[in-house]
């Protein structure tokens, strides 16, 4: 399955946006305008600066500087073309294809400075040998316990966050997505650009990310994979109380009739 | 204690005699039968009930072990919603078995054992006078042949050899120690509280300040290669020093302690958005220093919303404001979340200027 995702997302990097990217033709981000004048503009705006309400709330961010990799991210994963405003867009479907997901990424890059689609080399693990993706994953366990934990989860599982928002689950999530997720910090989330963590480094946390994945299940209910508490918290109201409502339930009917005995 | 107000005793069992009762006794209720001790039929099917049950657990515990040659227990089941056939069937069948064993018993006590009401009277508590009297007795004798009264020289001494043993454990309470004394004052990030290997090692360096490096990796952080929304969870470099053949400076339990008292976050934000005073001074550009421990009882802290600079704690959600000297929003922490006063070096590498100006994490007693 691992060999079945890299190639995929080599050959995917290979054919449409890291490649498109760097032609950065005129006429993808052409196209790229287009696409966002009729799908992107309504939140944020004409010329992507960003909309605001009239009660001065935020409708949609600016996109000048976000780079391309914050729409190869947004669009890819389909939090982007946003429902409606909320305190977490949500992932869905993918609306857009990926040239036209690379057109939108061209013209926003056009907009500003900001972090390019990362090359599959960045966050692809073909090519390591045995030892090193070991050392990797330890590693990357080593970072992903410091960095990632409090918000995933050390499982990647997710869990909540202050006034509705959540952090997603990162189990399963793309190399390429996870990668450009860190470099470009998507809603709540803080960055992990280049400068926080390196290349080699958020390689690393993929690695161990995918070894969580090739850790064996053995069935029955998760609970969400926070660990003894919840399965704890189940054991002890669910399981308990259920106990104790079965005998509140036997000692609640009686077994007694107002029949006497014949002799009586 | 006068006793004339009481009713009236025959000897021991205290039971009062030739008082009138204000209500009238109104005996036991007449007792009710069961469906199964007046119905033979109805026992008849009681019986058959139970033993259906326990027949029931036979065939649960039967099935088990059929499910468990037949099912294949393995890695990532595909079955049943991921649940797995086998430990779902292996799980129904011994539920069935232990249920039905369960019923059965019940049903059993319920419905068919022996259904006789049982009184048992109160009766005093206190042994008789006879008793009571022999073993007065007993111990006045004891007293009198060990002279405990009549020799004062050996009761004496006793004593006073009771009161050294008792001595003893509290002296070696003392190797609970020593006391903290100033230590929950000051971190590693203070240099003056170095031992002479950590300070040697630093001689090599050849700065001034201490450098604030990435947690885990260790490598020093450039200021200006931070961007805005960065978060970087980082402690003070001398936890990754090592001497020149590769020794660790500090290592074992004083690492640990160390690394667990000087964690610190750092976070990159837009300048404009700092609010007070002491936040901008002790910034960088908008990059911020804080402790990584929580105030209320230092479980460590990273969540972090770039889009308000909440620093939230897991454990009790207290939440903590970034751009405002570390401000408590919400949440049970009494006291702001100490800032690391930070700037950078010659070579732009982010350096603390000296240690928490106040203890990290939660209060305690000295503290006040």
């Amino acid at each position: 399955m691992l060999l079945g995702l890299l190639l995929t997302g080599g050959l995917y990097a290979a054919f449409s946006p890291a490649q498109a990217q760097s032609d950065n033709s005129a006429a993808q981000i052409k196209q790229g305008r287009e696409l966002f004048l009729v799908g992107c503009a309504f939140c944020h705006g004409n010329n992507g600066q960003g909309v605001k309400t009239l009660d001065g709330k935020q409708l949609g961010p600016s996109l000048v500087g976000v780079g391309a990799a914050a729409v190869d991210f947004q669009v890819g994963t389909g939090r982007m073309p946003a429902v409606q405003p909320g305190a977490q867009i949500p992932q869905k479907e993918v609306v857009y294809t990926p040239e036209e997901i690379a057109a939108l990424s061209a013209y926003v890059a056009s907009l500003g400075p900001g972090p390019a689609i990362p090359n599959p080399e960045d966050y692809s693990l073909a090519g390591m040998s045995e030892e090193e993706r070991q050392a990797a994953i330890a590693r990357g366990g080593q970072i992903f316990l410091t960095n990632c934990t409090a918000c995933h989860n050390f499982e990647g599982s997710g869990g909540a966050m202050p006034r509705g928002g959540y952090a997603p689950k990162i189990r399963g999530v793309h190399a390429k997505y996870i990668f450009e997720a860190m470099l470009t910090g998507p809603q709540a989330m803080d960055n992990f650009s280049n400068g926080n963590l390196s290349v080699e480094e958020k390689r690393d946390i993929i690695a161990y990310l995918q070894s969580i994945q090739d850790n064996p299940g053995y069935g029955g209910f998760g609970l969400g994979g926070i660990g003894p508490v919840s399965e704890g918290l189940f054991a002890w109201l669910v399981g308990i109380g259920s106990l104790v409502g079965v005998a509140i339930w036997i000692a609640a009917h009686t077994a007694r009739t107002s029949k006497t005995k014949a002799e009586a | 204690m006068n006793d004339e107000n009481l009713p009236e005793t025959t000897g021991g069992d205290r039971t009062p005699v030739g008082v009138d009762e204000p209500i009238a006794n109104p005996g036991l209720e007449p007792h009710l039968w069961r469906p199964t001790d007046v119905d033979p039929k109805a026992e008849k099917r009681a019986e058959r009930q139970v033993a259906g049950l326990f027949l029931l657990a036979i065939l649960g515990a039967i099935l088990f072990l059929v499910s468990y040659v037949v099912f294949q227990v393995g890695e990532n089941p595909d079955t049943l919603g991921n649940l797995g056939a086998s430990n779902v069937a292996l799980g129904v069948c011994l539920a069935v078995t232990l249920l039905a064993m369960g019923t059965g018993i019940i049903q059993w006590a319920r419905k068919l054992m022996g259904d006789h009401e049982i009184v048992e009277m109160r009766h005093s508590a206190a042994s008789s006078q006879e008793d009571r009297e022999a073993t007065v007795g007993i111990l006045k004798t004891g007293l009198e042949e060990s002279g405990l009264g009549r020799r004062p020289l050996v009761r004496n001494t006793l004593l006073a050899a009771g009161g050294v043993l008792g001595i003893l454990p509290i002296i070696m309470l003392r190797d609970l120690g020593p006391l903290p004394g100033d230590k929950l004052d000051h971190t590693i990030w203070d240099m003056n509280t170095w031992t002479p290997e950590e300070q040697a090692w630093w001689k090599t360096q050849h700065r001034t300040l201490q450098r604030v490096v990435r947690d885990v990796v260790g490598t020093p952080i450039l200021a200006s290669e931070l961007e805005v929304g960065d978060l970087v969870n980082a402690e003070p470099e001398i936890v990754f020093a090592t001497t020149p053949n590769g020794q660790p400076v500090v290592e074992g339990t004083d690492l640990l302690v160390a690394k667990s008292k000087a964690a610190v976050i750092l976070s990159r934000m837009d300048p404009q958005d700092i609010v007070s005073e002491q936040t901008k001074n002790w910034s960088v550009d908008g990059i911020v220093c804080y402790s990584k421990i929580c105030t209320h009882v230092g479980c460590p802290i990273s969540l972090n919303e770039r889009t308000t600079h909440h620093l939230l704690c897991p454990c009790h959600q207290s939440t903590f404001d970034l751009t405002d000297s570390g401000k408590v929003l919400f949440g049970p922490a009494a006291r702001p979340l100490p800032q690391l006063d930070i700037t950078v070096d010659d070579e732009g590498y982010l350096v603390a200027r000296h240690d928490f100006d106040e203890p990290v994490g939660p209060s305690f007693w000295e503290r006040g």
